[in-house]
């Protein structure tokens, strides 16, 4: 067959199973929509806060509760040595703790 | 056929190394008869043709195409006028290696737009017509001397031509090759395309398929115009 | 029309033909890209789809809870001032929250406790996510010892295996009774490791976190906001370790693909320049190049984009794991939801085929406008 058709042809078919993909894309979500409100009525039930991902140290593991000092807790010179450490960056209410209160102080002091 | 009025074509104009290869030629081709074009290297035949072939333009000067000034078109209505006019065959033979025979002749009409079958079909009765359909899916560094001269040859012809013009067509063919060489291009005087050939082959020149001779020196023609 | 078709085809034709000429090195430049694509695609797809659930998931979390910090460590905080919290107006609902990690020296793995605090586990049993099951290997019934914090060993049946569809969330969880726990980590009676607040309408959040802080002033207070943008934050791929790795990747890529088609070959050009001797247009020239960038960089890049969607969301992202995991023994089993951000998607496309395609064609252009007769010579 011709080069230029057999390579149009699996163009094509490229194309085609992209369209495959978002298909099943949304019919995945709609399948996996009840473990998504499984987990909500969970983090409601028990008040979770994370996601179990980095389970290595309690820093990685509830980044939302770690406070600034945790990952140096082993002393002031320990570096960061898990390394999903690296990989998460610092929750940004930590960088700027009071923000959202010092905003709402400066409206009502 | 093609006229060329005080044609000059100067290379490197206005740089150190300025080089006049063509100084006011004015020449008249008849159609339908084979015009040798001969004269020592540095002549400016090389350069002649390809202004002729609308291949380069000219410094200065005009030429007519079948009544049709060609000198002051555009670029995409010259390479059409090209492709539809002219049919080449290069001296170094200039084939793409790698690709085989057939596509090779087939190059020309791609751009065109043509049905690739159809394109195909016209290639494949041209290898039948010069005994090349044997090599039709060789590659084209395969072949020998005298099939590659007479693939060129097709290519010339694929998009029917009415002229045709060869640069030194016969430098690297043998005697044998060269009689050949010349069988063909009578048999394309009688259907009725115009030949333009370049080169020093006393075989060529003196042949009785040449209608006329056209000497050139230091890029002007000897003897005067005509 | 069919014109234009038959041109395209023609010049397709010719394209195909010169990149086979060259397999191998074609090959091999071709499995680079469809690589690289498919690594970008997949920290992509896998980011925004950890992103998305996290959204979805912690909108259950609760909006506020009150920890209490001291000497910079987190410490115990007192239960009743779950009841003072309770007072504040706006808050619907405050309550002490028992949780913490129990580290398991059978396995190596780190579990968190969780106090159930309501009626649904009997003393002695213990609810745990699929990830404690399979590190475990206990299934419903199986008992599982726990060492207290005296030292004395504590013995919990499993009652629940919590859903695998849930492991995001729940896979090392291990849900106890409020005695077990107590018992377990000597935590007295009286003292929490942080209140959960429930208020009702967020824009009074402020305000309320503030007042918090006011009546316990050595407590700091996390809002559900925070939770959020911390998780979509980790999962930002355009942060951290990721960009360099990424970035590494693109760079070998660029430079690959710049020395390909940059220096055009003697033979390369010579070509161009016959092809303008039987009649080809300088345009034609560009069109085939142009074909011969996009042929490679499109077919790359869709074949990328769908192994990268199978990688991620068929396999659950397998090739990422060893990064994710880490150290950690406890790594959960979970299927990601496909969440697919198209416009990210298009800066990916515009950034690998755009660039490639120009590189192939820039290097032809001067050769291109050559005069024909160039080849004459």
């Amino acid at each position: 067959m011709r080069r230029s058709s057999v390579f149009l042809f699996y163009l094509a078919l490229n194309i085609v199973l992209v369209g495959l993909m978002l298909v099943h894309a949304s019919h995945r979500r709609a399948r996996l929509a009840g473990d998504v409100r499984e987990m909500t009525a969970l983090a409601e039930r028990f008040g979770l806060t994370d996601l179990c991902l980095f389970t290595e140290a309690n820093y990685t593991r509830h980044p939302t509760q770690a406070d600034f000092h945790t990952p140096f807790l082993d002393g002031p010179l320990a570096l960061d040595h898990f390394p999903s450490g690296s990989m998460i960056v610092a929750p940004a209410h930590l960088r700027k703790p009071h923000e959202p209160m010092d905003r709402t102080a400066e409206k009502h002091p | 056929m093609i006229e060329l009025s005080d044609v000059r074509k100067v290379f490197n104009v206005g740089r150190p190394n300025e080089f006049v290869a063509v100084r006011g030629i004015s020449l008249s081709i008849e159609a339908g008869k084979a015009t040798f074009l001969t004269g020592p290297s540095g002549s400016g035949k090389t350069t002649l043709l390809a202004l002729i072939g609308c291949m380069a333009r000219p410094t200065s000067g005009r030429i007519w195409l079948q009544g049709r000034e060609t000198t002051s078109l555009p670029e995409r209505f010259l390479t059409d006028l090209r492709r539809r006019t002219f049919g080449f065959i290069f001296q170094q033979l200039n084939l793409i290696r790698g690709l085989s025979s057939l596509e090779n002749a087939m190059l020309p009409a791609y751009p065109t737009g043509e049905a690739r079958r159809s394109i195909r079909k016209r290639a494949v009765e041209l290898f039948e017509m010069f005994g090349l359909t044997p090599k039709i899916h060789a590659r084209a560094e395969w072949l020998s001397g005298g099939e590659a001269q007479r693939l060129t040859i097709v290519r010339a012809l694929m998009n029917d031509p009415s002229v045709i013009i060869a640069d030194e067509p016969t430098a690297h063919l043998d005697t044998a090759l060269t009689l050949d060489f010349l069988d063909v291009l009578g048999r394309l005087k009688r259907e009725g395309r115009t030949i333009l050939v370049a080169g020093h082959d006393p075989l060529v020149s003196e042949s009785p398929v040449v209608d006329r001779v056209v000497s050139l020196r230091d890029g002007m023609i000897e003897g005067g115009g005509g | 029309m069919s014109r234009w078709i038959e041109r395209q085809r023609n010049i397709l034709d010719l394209t195909l033909s010169s990149l086979l000429r060259r397999k191998r090195k074609n090959s091999a430049l071709f499995a680079a890209y469809t690589l690289v694509v498919f690594l970008l695609a997949s920290v992509m797809f896998m980011s925004q789809a950890l992103k998305r659930e996290a959204a979805a998931i912690l909108a259950g979390s609760p909006e506020m809870i009150v920890q209490k910090i001291s000497a910079g460590r987190h410490d115990l905080i007192a239960a009743d001032a779950a009841a003072r919290l309770g007072e504040l107006p706006g808050v619907q609902e405050a309550r002490p929250r028992l949780w913490g990690y129990y580290y398991d020296p059978v396995t190596g793995a780190n579990f968190t406790l969780v106090s159930s605090g309501e009626a649904g586990l009997a003393p002695g049993r213990i609810a745990v996510g699929e990830g404690v099951s399979r590190m475990r290997l206990a299934s419903v019934g199986d008992s599982i010892e726990f060492k207290a914090h005296d030292g004395s060993l504590l013995e919990l049946e499993v009652g629940e295996i919590l859903s695998r569809g849930s492991a995001l969330v729940s896979s090392d969880l291990v849900l106890v009774t409020e005695a077990d726990f107590r018992r377990l980590f000597g935590t007295p009676a009286g003292l929490a490791t942080d209140i959960v607040l429930r208020v009702r309408n967020a824009r009074e959040l402020p305000t309320i976190a503030l007042k918090a802080a006011e009546i316990f002033p050595e407590t700091r207070q996390v809002l559900r906001d925070d939770l959020l943008r911390t998780y979509q934050a980790v999962f930002d791929w355009r942060g951290g370790l990721l960009v360099i790795i990424l970035g590494g990747g693109l760079l070998a890529f660029v430079i690959f693909a710049w020395d390909k088609a940059t220096g055009l070959s003697a033979e390369a050009r010579r070509e161009i320049g016959i092809l303008k001797a039987v009649g080809w247009e300088t345009s034609d020239v560009i069109l085939m190049k142009s074909w011969e960038g996009m042929a490679v960089s499109l077919t790359a890049f869709l074949g990328g984009v769908l192994l990268a969607y199978a990688h991620v969301f068929l396999t659950s992202g397998i090739l990422f794991e060893p990064v994710l995991k880490g150290w950690a023994v406890l790594y959960p089993s979970f299927r990601l939801v496909p969440f697919i951000d198209f416009s990210q998607l298009a800066s990916l496309f515009l950034l690998t085929v755009l660039p490639y395609t120009v590189a192939t064609v820039i290097p032809t252009w001067r050769a291109a406008t050559v005069d024909p007769d160039q080849v004459m010579r």
